[in-house]
């Protein structure tokens, strides 16, 4: 009982700090949550320290507010507080690999850990094979044989694999793009630290906790303790008001952002995503928005978890989770601030993400195909996206149009789901229409180029409007390729004339 | 450099894989203790982000800390060849394609595989290309880059790619987060930075000295010097000799022989 009680005014203490967060419309129901959720053996055992070591009134020293990257790192290393440059050892709550960075990062646990060695908890390792996986490559498919074995051995709770190439329906466990898996699968939790051998692990700080991409040496060392050292990192806070027009999607509020900042000016920052604006976009917007954050260098993206968080989390995951906010008197390096009701489609143009421009200043650029697909643009809302230009259009697409659902759940929702206003039309009724190529199989696709016979891979020298993250030379495949990152809107708007457009030619 | 003392090892000891052999490597003042074959991942040296204003040099380090205390450990090791120079936002596309991350770094020959590749995808606009046709590593052992080298993604094929190349260091004004761990962890290549912008005032084969101890870049060819930012906060985890041999020493996992 001793403990409960422990928690409890814990509980209290925190409340108490967050009530200066009053501009989150859904703080009340945050508070109740937090209430509901902290009744958890594991978060006893983390707020114990703080009784002991935390003395403000013996020491004389004021607390000083912390933001909730510093808070989640805090809870995640036992500390009362943390701050900016800290160094820090951090329990891992999941540690996400797939078959690109799977197989080396295990070859490092076992070396340093041994043959033998298990992993520290085979319910927080989350093994998901999306890279290379409809291709005839050896070594492909070898590693995700590695993976395979390595989860058989270990007997791995979440490994989402993949047998029957021919056919990836027949593969009921197989998910498909990790980051978006991550979600739909309930692997991404408010409070936690999730981390993965992957950049766009920092998509999952849409869900208001620390999600950031390591390399495999790093992982490999995860994989035997549960631990990483990681800097605390200071926050840049990006505060979006104002109504979002409809014919913008999340992908455009970060396309700003990174032009904005440049494709370095998050390096080892943490990016804190609130306002009005954000508080209005759905989870899947807001993983767009948390997606690219590393694109702009950062470390970490993060946006406070609210009702509609929870609303995504129910009946997803039964772990509980413990969502923290930033303090009102938490210190931000820099403040940015968007109107985005003036905020117009945008675009990156070659070589880098950070090579804004508007959609309709670029109408002139003649484009050789549009591709829809990827942890940013390939999810169930980006298709619905797409579908309802085409839908106001009417038209067909002038040029060869990709689309790439990101996992299994995205593809049977494009060829489920009816298109509002469409009379019950699904995605996929409407992209045949409108002449797409037929929806392919869930993977990462040509996104990252792969291997030589990936679907959609650009093997030529061709231009191409892509619902993407990166567009760095040879990014899709080939050198001397030309990729326009843009929203799912602006990707279909530019399909059906061939130019790169912005969607407003359609969407009004 | 009397200072300097015991424990530098060479820079091929540092490798995690048998490495080819390099340009030449000036080691001042070593004496060279037998830390090479029994723990193939001291040299494991992990970097914990440094803000651009607290930059780093990774100086070079014995690996046997946690197995042979009672030695100590110096930083005065050089490196010394070609230089090949690359502009700004040097992505991990271009380090390495993504079509050659089927290769497994952990695996020896294909870690040598990767090498063959490193830089490829550097547009054609790069004439003169750092790997000759048919050749499994560069004949240009240092990198000198503009800013946010090694942006883009985690693959950590990309420092190993460079590393299996025979790169001993890359030179830039900065570094993307990730790229820099991932160099550091895995002992590859040393990420240095400069204090001003050098890759406008070398060419591609200019004949370059790297000194970690002076922290400073001299390029032969031009006769101009450049001083490098000195270690950040990376010390105290390269000082104990990577993220596994500090993870021992501060008792967060056993030590090997336990």
């Amino acid at each position: 009982m001793a403990s409960s009680s422990i928690a409890s005014s814990s509980t209290a203490f925190i409340n108490k700090k967050d009530v200066g967060l009053s501009a989150f419309s859904s703080q009340h129901s945050i508070s109740v949550q937090t209430a509901k959720k902290r009744v958890s053996k594991k978060i006893v055992s983390v707020m114990t320290p703080q009784q002991t070591e935390r003395k403000p009134a013996t020491t004389g020293s004021v607390k000083t507010g912390m933001t909730m990257t510093e808070k989640i790192l805090a809870k995640a290393s036992d500390k009362p507080e943390v701050s900016p440059g800290d160094n820090v050892w951090v329990n891992v709550d999941v540690l996400m690999t797939h078959d690109v960075c799977g197989p080396g990062s295990i070859g490092i646990f076992k070396k340093e850990f041994g043959q033998n060695a298990k992993v520290w908890d085979r319910e927080k390792l989350v093994i998901i094979p999306d890279h290379y996986i409809f291709t005839t490559d050896e070594r492909a498919n070898r590693n995700v044989d590695i993976l395979r074995d390595f989860c058989t051995e270990q007997n791995i709770k979440y490994f989402y694999d993949i047998k029957d190439l021919g056919n990836f329906r027949a593969n009921p466990d197989y998910k498909g793009v990790c980051h978006v898996a991550l979600a739909q699968e309930g692997h991404c939790r408010p409070g936690e630290v999730l981390l993965g051998t992957d950049s766009h692990t920092c998509t999952a700080g849409a869900f208001g906790q620390f999600a950031t991409g390591i390399g495999n040496t790093d992982a490999g060392f995860v994989l035997g303790t549960g631990k990483i050292l990681l800097k605390v990192p200071p926050t840049l806070r990006f505060v979006m008001d104002g109504e979002m027009p409809d014919y913008l999607l999340a992908k455009d509020l970060i396309l700003q952002i990174i032009g904005e900042i440049s494709v370095a000016g998050a390096t080892y920052k943490a990016m804190e995503f609130v306002g009005s604006t954000v508080e209005s976009l759905s989870m899947e917007e807001r993983m767009t928005l948390c997606n690219m954050v590393v694109e702009a260098g950062g470390k970490n993206g993060v946006i406070p978890a609210d009702k509609t968080t929870y609303d995504y989390l129910e009946g997803r995951t039964s772990v509980p989770y413990e969502p923290v906010y930033s303090d009102e008197g938490a210190s931000y390096l820099k403040e940015y601030r968007f109107d985005i009701s003036k905020l117009e489609p945008l675009v990156a143009k070659p070589h880098s993400p950070d090579n804004r421009a508007l959609a309709r200043e670029c109408k002139d650029v003649k484009i050789d195909r549009v591709y829809i697909g990827s942890c940013t643009g390939g999810k169930t809302e980006d298709f619905m996206a797409a579908a309802k230009v085409f839908l106001a259009s009417g038209k067909k697409v002038k040029v060869p149009t990709f689309l790439v659902p990101a996992t299994q759940k995205v593809w049977m929702d494009v060829y489920s789901l009816p298109v509002p206003g469409s009379g019950g039309k699904t995605c996929s009724q409407i992209f045949e229409e409108a002449g797409c190529d037929t929806p392919a199989s869930p993977s990462c696709g040509a996104c990252l180029g792969g291997p030589k016979d990936t679907y959609a891979r650009m093997n030529e020298a061709q231009v191409c409007v892509s619902t993407t993250n990166r567009n760095f030379p040879g990014r899709m495949g080939h050198k001397e390729g030309q990729i326009y990152l843009a929203s799912p809107y602006t990707a279909a708007a530019s399909a059906l004339t061939g130019y790169v457009t912005d969607p407003r030619e359609f969407l009004q | 450099m009397a200072a300097s003392s015991t424990l530098s090892s060479s820079i091929t000891t540092f490798k995690l894989s048998p490495c080819q052999p390099r340009a030449s490597f000036i080691i001042a003042s070593v004496k060279l203790p037998s830390v090479s074959s029994d723990n193939p991942f001291n040299p494991l040296i992990s970097h914990f982000g440094p803000t651009p204003k607290s930059p780093t040099i990774a100086p070079l380090r014995c690996s046997a800390v946690s197995t042979t205390p009672e030695t100590t450990t110096t930083t005065a090791t050089a490196f010394h060849g070609l230089c090949y120079v690359v502009g700004d936002n040097i992505d991990t596309d271009q380090i390495i394609p993504a079509e050659y991350l089927t290769l497994v770094p952990s695996n020896p020959d294909e870690y040598k595989k990767l090498g063959s590749y490193a830089l490829c995808g550097l547009p054609s606009s790069y004439q003169t290309r750092f790997i000759d046709p048919d050749e499994f590593t560069s004949k240009y052992s240092i990198i000198i880059g503009g800013d946010n080298f090694g942006c883009g993604s985690s693959r950590e094929h990309a420092p190993v790619a460079l590393g299996a190349a025979g790169v001993a260091a890359v030179v830039a004004e900065s570094y993307a987060r990730i790229f820099f761990r991932n160099s550091v962890a895995t002992g590859e290549v040393y990420p240095l930075e400069s204090e001003v912008r050098i890759c406008e005032e070398c060419k591609t084969g200019d004949v370059v000295t790297v000194e970690l101890g002076e922290s400073r870049l001299i390029n032969h060819t031009t006769g101009k010097e450049y001083k490098l930012k000195p270690i950040g906060d990376a010390g105290p985890v390269i000082e104990a000799g990577g993220i596994f041999a500090y993870a021992r020493k501060a008792g967060m996992i056993p030590s090997r022989d336990a």
